[in-house]
């Protein structure tokens, strides 16, 4: 069967089988990845995934069931059980569910891709990882690590009110890390990050990092990180680089603007937000120089498509507009709750998996600065990037992250660097403390998301750039 | 489903094997697992189930060595094409690759240990059972918000490889964990088992809404170093970045580990086994190799780290059993600790008067009055002069792996404690702290008698985590920052 036939037939059988509602999603996709390390290609590993996830709503309960295979028995079979399934929801039932109006959509989507990372050749691919970690363990790393990661998913959804969406996504991207091991610490450098840029796009993406000049660098100061003071403690103005803004971004507002979390759906483990749906509108986020955009449209970024996993097609929105908070990543049922008007945010990490509220690019709107002019104007302070631990509360308030690399900054200029450098802080009172924003926008990519029972991870993008928060206090450790 | 997919795991490793050699030549050397698995989790939120979903499985893991090279791969597609297609493009990848100096060869043929019995009623219960206990969960909560879910997993896998060795085991577990919500203080049960008969919706209910009502109205107390009591569910996350970062094998060869096997490293109340047979396990690992118990702290003296065969030729220790798909690139890891402590030492609670804590209370007339809710917990903290008891961790993330140092949060309830007894809740704290510090000498004042089992985010992984007090642990901030 075709991946629209299997689609079809199951969200069939569901409607056979009580259910009012129905979609399914086919999904294939091929997954390669390769470590490296001091030298040599320590893991390649190629996969292959298909399989069909269906879901059905009867009454007011869901259910969903997948299954590793296409035939038409196995998709009427997955159809029966998902709407078996949402029956036995019923027992504990819950308020009306209703799904936000769609149109019905026939189309066809691709990602954009210059060159299938697919299609490089193995060995032009080893020899890049292996080429940057030997570099990177002449120079003095005692660990050399080097990554990239490929997914090339194809989709067919097909809903019981007319969907019927075929996508092509291709994603991948990668990066290096040297480690220094030290007495009783190691420290850490990384290139463009820990896990490396990840975007939507083709094996463009890699070889515009070019790894390897920045592989000698990265080793020697790994190494003297472990000789540099430690960052002090107290309060003071932090700059953050990008990356680590994008995952400041991610954590302090991406989850905390995902509509299930807010109705409470993610209590008992991803925990829910500090916000509330009757503020939507009013309440004061961040700084004025704070604009968080939702958009899933931008070419090439980690978290965009052409249609989510309900079938509503991407569509930019605002979350925070000159710091004031106004929008939320949704999904049909959950903005139907809310009394939303769309949904549009709701992805499964793959055919076995149930689709669920996710971020896709959740991202900063570029300031009017650069990162030269916010180091220019800060007397005393510290720079932070590259982001080496991240935790925060069930509720996104507490945060602390971790950064590889800290920089003293002194009278307006960057001075000596500083290891261990940590930072925490309450979400809106560090957002609210923001008053240099910078220009230099890179859509960072987070290949890494997890959410949900059972565990999906989810790919997302995070447009940030350098800015300053003023007063944070620095500088924890045990 | 179709014939090929119907094929007992077993078959089809057999299968993938002979395809190697027929499209690889006689020396290319193959190992490959095949699972079958039925995984089921009834989620819910607000009192009311919003997620429930069921998956019926398939898995093939190859790694192949040919002409001194290695390449892995895998998927879902065990159709013949598919197989094939496996089979050559794992071929072409290692082709491509560099030399593997150090390849450890395949697992001799050796016999595993014999499966432990698994539950046909778990592996193949009906969404309606796992509802049931949901049902069961949300009534006992006696009007309070409740979340959570139930889960139940079936796992079947065959393993061969083409030095003739072959194995084959099924596994079947079932997990509860759910929250109860009494205006914004929030109290947890959670309990893993071998067989959802043994999961009790209405205990656990019991249990989350007596910690929930007795978390109500928190104050805010200032951080810095506190003696804890932490209950099964917060020693479970020990458990877990122990295993993860200190006792990986290939983190300890790296030197990124704090683990020095034959150093007094930990308090002499404190033995760490990892039991993978403990609970409904699979007896081989992903290179065949069995999986047995092995002691990896005893009586406070490191004396192990585990490894598959790569990490345990380098080490020249061999492999421990504990091999898994990436085990290459995040190393290979201890699954199923237990905690306990040597009897007489440091151990609370009188096991024949009371269930365990963590696994609810006994379902009574009245509902049971938290936080206290069990004999041993009970125990630990009547010895402590000033402290807090601590139900849950959360979000935690290593600053440094070296000295395993970790910032997280606490979650589910926090008490203070004077003169052996809880006097009020406390705001959630954020920490910093050295896990092998706070169990160092000397820091470990008690250990509960009996661990309760607590489910990891994936079934199979369980830690198995007695209530524990700590002479101190590092809260470096509060609820306000």
């Amino acid at each position: 069967m075709t991946g629209f036939d299997a689609a079809s037939a199951a969200v069939q059988a569901a409607l056979d089988a009580g259910a009012r509602y129905a979609d399914a999603r086919v999904m294939h996709r091929r997954y390669e990845s390769m470590s490296a390390r001091n030298g040599d290609i320590e893991e390649l590993t190629q996969d292959e995934s298909l399989g069909l996830g269906v879901r059905a709503l009867v009454g007011s309960s869901w259910g969903f069931h997948a299954v590793p295979e296409l035939s038409d028995a196995a998709a009427h079979d997955a159809g029966r059980r998902a709407a078996r399934i949402a029956a036995a929801s019923a027992r504990v039932p819950g308020p009306p569910i209703d799904l936000v109006p769609a149109e019905p959509t026939v189309a066809s989507w691709a990602s954009a891709c210059e060159v299938d990372p697919l299609g490089v050749a193995l060995s032009d691919k080893g020899d890049l990882l292996v080429g940057a970690t030997a570099t990177m363990a002449a120079h003095g790393a005692d660990l050399a690590e080097g990554l990239y990661q490929v997914w090339d998913t194809t989709k067919w959804f097909v809903s019981s009110e007319g969907h019927r969406i075929d996508q092509h996504i291709r994603e991948c991207g990668g990066g290096i890390s040297a480690t220094s091991i030290g007495d009783g610490e190691t420290q850490r450098r990384s290139y463009p990050s820990y896990r490396g840029q990840y975007g939507t796009t083709g094996w463009e993406l890699v070889t515009s990092l070019d790894l390897a000049a920045h592989a000698a660098r990265i080793a020697e100061e790994s190494r003297a990180l472990l000789t540099a003071p430690q960052c002090p403690a107290g309060e003071t103005d932090l700059i953050l680089g990008g990356e680590q803004l994008a995952l400041q971004i991610h954590e302090s507002v991406g989850h905390a603007i995902e509509l299930d979390r807010i109705l409470g759906w993610e209590a008992a483990f991803a925990g829910t937000s500090w916000l509330d749906l009757a503020q939507l509108g009013s309440l004061r986020y961040g700084s004025e120089l704070m604009n968080v955009v939702i958009d899933p449209t931008i070419p090439g970024a980690l978290g965009s498509f052409g249609f989510d996993d309900e079938g509503s097609p991407a569509a930019r929105r605002d979350a925070v507009r000159e710091g004031r908070w106004v929008g939320v990543l949704a999904g049909r049922d959950s903005a139907a709750v809310a009394g939303l008007d769309h949904g549009g945010s709701v992805r499964a990490d793959g055919w076995a998996r149930l689709p669920m509220v996710r971020m896709t690019n959740v991202g900063l709107e570029p300031g009017p600065h650069t990162l030269d002019e916010i180091v220019a104007a800060t007397d005393d302070g510290v720079l932070m990037d590259l982001n080496r631990s991240w935790s925060i509360d069930d509720k996104r308030l507490n945060f602390q992250f971790g950064c590889e690399v800290g920089w003293e900054i002194k009278n307006g200029r960057r001075g000596r660097m500083l290891r261990n450098p940590t930072y925490t802080g309450i979400g809106p009172l560090f957002w609210r403390s923001m008053d240099m924003l910078s220009s230099e926008t890179v859509a960072w990519g987070t290949p890494n998301c997890g959410k949900g029972q059972p565990g999906q991870t989810g790919h997302t993008g995070h447009p940030a750039a350098p800015a300053r928060f003023r007063n944070v206090r620095v500088g924890v450790r045990a | 489903m179709s014939h090929d997919a119907e094929r007992h795991p077993l078959d089809l490793a057999g299968r993938v094997v002979d395809l190697v050699h027929r499209l690889g030549g006689p020396g290319a050397e193959a190992e490959v697992v095949v699972t079958r698995s039925e995984l089921a989790l009834t989620r819910f939120a607000n009192s009311f189930v919003h997620q429930n979903v069921a998956e019926s499985g398939v898995g093939v893991r190859l790694r192949l060595h040919a002409d001194g090279r290695t390449a892995a791969g895998g998927g879902s597609v065990v159709t013949p094409d598919g197989l094939a297609a496996l089979v050559e493009r794992t071929l072409t990848a290692a082709r491509l690759c560099p030399p593997d100096p150090a390849w450890p060869g395949l697992a001799p043929p050796v016999s595993v240990p014999a499966a432990p019995v698994w539950d046909e009623a778990t592996a193949f219960a009906e969404p309606a059972e796992r509802a049931e206990r949901v049902r069961a969960f949300v009534a006992a909560v006696g009007g309070l918000e409740a979340a959570g879910y139930c889960r139940t997993a079936y796992r079947s896998a065959a393993f061969a490889n083409s030095a003739g060795h072959s194995a084959r085991g099924s596994t079947a577990e079932a997990a509860m964990d759910g929250i109860a919500r009494a205006g914004g203080a929030d109290g947890v049960a959670r309990l893993c088992a071998d067989r959802l008969a043994d999961l009790d919706g209405a205990a656990l209910g019991l249990r989350a809404a007596a910690k929930a009502r007795a978390a109500v109205d928190p104050v805010e107390l200032p951080p810095g170093r506190y003696e804890v009591v932490l209950e099964p569910a917060a020693v479970a996350d020990l458990l877990h970045n122990l295993a993860l970062w200190g006792f990986n094998g290939k983190r300890f060869a790296e030197r990124q580990s704090f683990a020095e096997p034959g150093v007094v490293q930990f308090d002499p109340a404190v033995t760490l086994v990892d039991d993978p047979l403990g609970g409904s396990g699979l007896p081989f690992d992903a290179e065949g190799a069995g999986r047995r118990a092995l002691t990896l702290v005893d009586a406070g003296t490191t004396v192990a780290v585990t490894h598959d065969r790569r990490s345990g030729a380098q080490a020249g220790a061999g492999s421990t059993g504990h091999a898994a798909p990436g085990a290459a690139t995040f190393g290979p890891t201890p699954g199923n600790l237990r905690l306990t402590g040597p009897a007489g030492v440091a151990a609370a609670g009188d096991p024949g008067a009371t269930r365990a804590a963590g696994a609810g209370p006994p379902v009574g007339p009245e509902p049971p009055v938290g936080p206290v809710l069990d004999a041993e917990t009970a125990a630990l903290v009547a010895g402590m002069d000033r402290g807090l008891l601590v139900s849950d961790l959360w979000y935690t993330r290593v600053l440094d792996t070296k000295r395993l140092v970790i910032t997280g949060l606490t979650r589910n309830g926090v008490w203070l404690v004077e003169g052996g007894v809880p006097v009020r809740a406390v705001r959630d704290f954020r920490f910093t702290e050295s896990y092998p510090r706070a169990l160092g000498p000397g820091a470990v004042l008690g250990i509960g008698r009996r661990p309760v089992r607590q489910p990891d985010r994936v079934d199979g992984v369980w830690w198995d985590a007695p209530a524990l007090r700590l002479a101190a642990w590092n809260f470096t901030g509060g609820a306000s920052g």
